[in-house]
């Protein structure tokens, strides 16, 4: 769906470079997670995924048309949720009836549904201005997903929201995900969502360290209890003793902790692009 | 071997779905829940769930129905503890054993033991 060609990028002229020759494919039917340090260019991917910055040399394609150009039926097939956002002084009635007709494939039937999982279900004449920081992410998020456009992109969704709403963000994920959509995720709070993800990428200083499949990081990592002969790639201390992320031994199969799986990228990505690239 | 491992995601749930047919929650030829509504309901990705499913069918607890989806196997609950006994013997009576070895039971006491519990 997204094809990111060779793309460099700086935010000024004799600033640094945070992308320099920088690929990568996004296929629909998937959940991205995007993993990086504070600094790592999350948001700014993102931006240049969504026609928002133009990069300085390369290209991002979404199904073959320049994103740049910001075609409307590019524009109508992809949602951004940014990390922070204003929302206008307007009922939420009179919101939607105002932004859906820019989404051929808005459905209030799924705004409705949305709403209700956040439990912000009821009230269309609620003011948006009025909502706290929380509820206008849940209230803008609801509406994001009922879109339906084929991309939906998130920066740090589940920052300001409270634990339950984290659930019910999870919940809305789960439901809201059909095979010819893609998500991608953003975000450093990798607890909240690592068992909705599909496929995990890992980005620092500009460089893919790991592009993979959750099955795939099953496949090859372990992450257990550190036992004699393991060759851990990372170590962790805890009370029970030693725990880490540990090649994975034939059929052996734990549930992926991303958390460790991002330390042990960023500590070690030699170790992390040995195990991947070879052959399974 | 830590038997407390970190089991995958996809197998907790068939765990969890294991539970269900055996407290009788899900009874023999009735409908396993969609992937989709599993997923939302417990929050995780639908192609986790789908494995767990293909899983599942693949030891013979559920079935499928071509445009109707997942019901219970008839057999299903025999599977199961067939499936668990397997996996007990395998794994964890290792780690049992070798915990009774080390602090010194008997088999004498472990009979009595067990013989109390199942009493009990």
């Amino acid at each position: 769906m997204f094809s990111i060609k060779e793309i460099s990028f700086s935010y000024s002229k004799k600033g640094v470079e945070l992308f320099n020759g920088f690929s990568m494919d996004l296929e629909a039917g998937n959940v991205y997670g995007l993993l990086g340090k504070n600094g790592a260019g999350k948001s700014t991917l993102i931006y240049l995924m969504t026609g928002l910055l133009t990069p300085q040399g390369g290209e991002v394609l979404m199904d073959g048309e320049n994103v740049r150009r910001r075609l409307p039926k590019t524009m109508s097939d992809i949602f951004l949720v940014p990390e922070e956002f204003e929302l206008p002084r307007l009922s939420l009635k009179e919101y939607v009836k105002i932004n859906a007709p820019f989404y051929p494939r808005f459905s209030m039937e799924d705004m409705q549904r949305y709403l209700d999982i956040f439990e912000m279900g009821g009230d269309m004449n609620v003011k948006l201005h009025a909502l706290s920081m929380g509820q206008k992410k849940k209230v803008f998020m609801a509406f994001a997903f009922a879109t339906n456009t084929r991309a939906l992109i998130m920066d740090e969704p589940t920052n300001g929201l409270d634990i339950p709403s984290k659930s019910q963000f999870r919940k809305l994920v789960s439901a809201g995900m059909t095979d010819d959509k893609m998500m991608l995720i953003s975000t450093h709070q990798v607890r909240d969502i690592s068992d909705i993800l599909d496929h995990v990428i890992i980005i620092d200083q500009s460089k893919v360290l790991l592009n993979a499949g959750i099955a795939d990081v099953m496949d090859r990592v372990a992450f257990r209890p550190v036992q004699a002969g393991d060759q851990p790639i990372f170590v962790l201390q805890s009370p029970l003793g030693a725990i880490g992320a540990v090649p994975a031994q034939p059929g052996e199969e734990t549930a992926v902790d991303l958390e460790m799986l991002f330390n042990a990228t960023l500590q070690n990505p030699e170790a992390i692009n040995q195990l991947f690239t070879a052959s399974k | 071997m830590n038997f407390k491992d970190n089991k995958a995601i996809y197998l907790q749930i068939a765990d969890r779905i294991g539970n269900q047919i055996l407290s009788g929650t899900l009874t023999p030829d009735g409908k396993v829940p969609s992937v989709r509504e599993l997923a939302a309901e417990i929050e995780v990705n639908a192609n986790t769930v789908a494995r767990t499913y293909d899983h599942l069918q693949q030891s013979g607890v559920i079935y499928t129905k071509r445009g109707l989806g997942y019901f219970v196997s008839p057999d299903a609950k025999e599977k199961i503890v067939a499936l668990r006994r397997e996996q007990l013997m395998q794994g964890e009576m290792d780690y049992f054993m070798s915990q009774l070895k080390a602090v010194g039971i008997t088999p004498a006491e472990l009979q009595q033991i067990y013989q109390d519990y199942i009493n009990a």
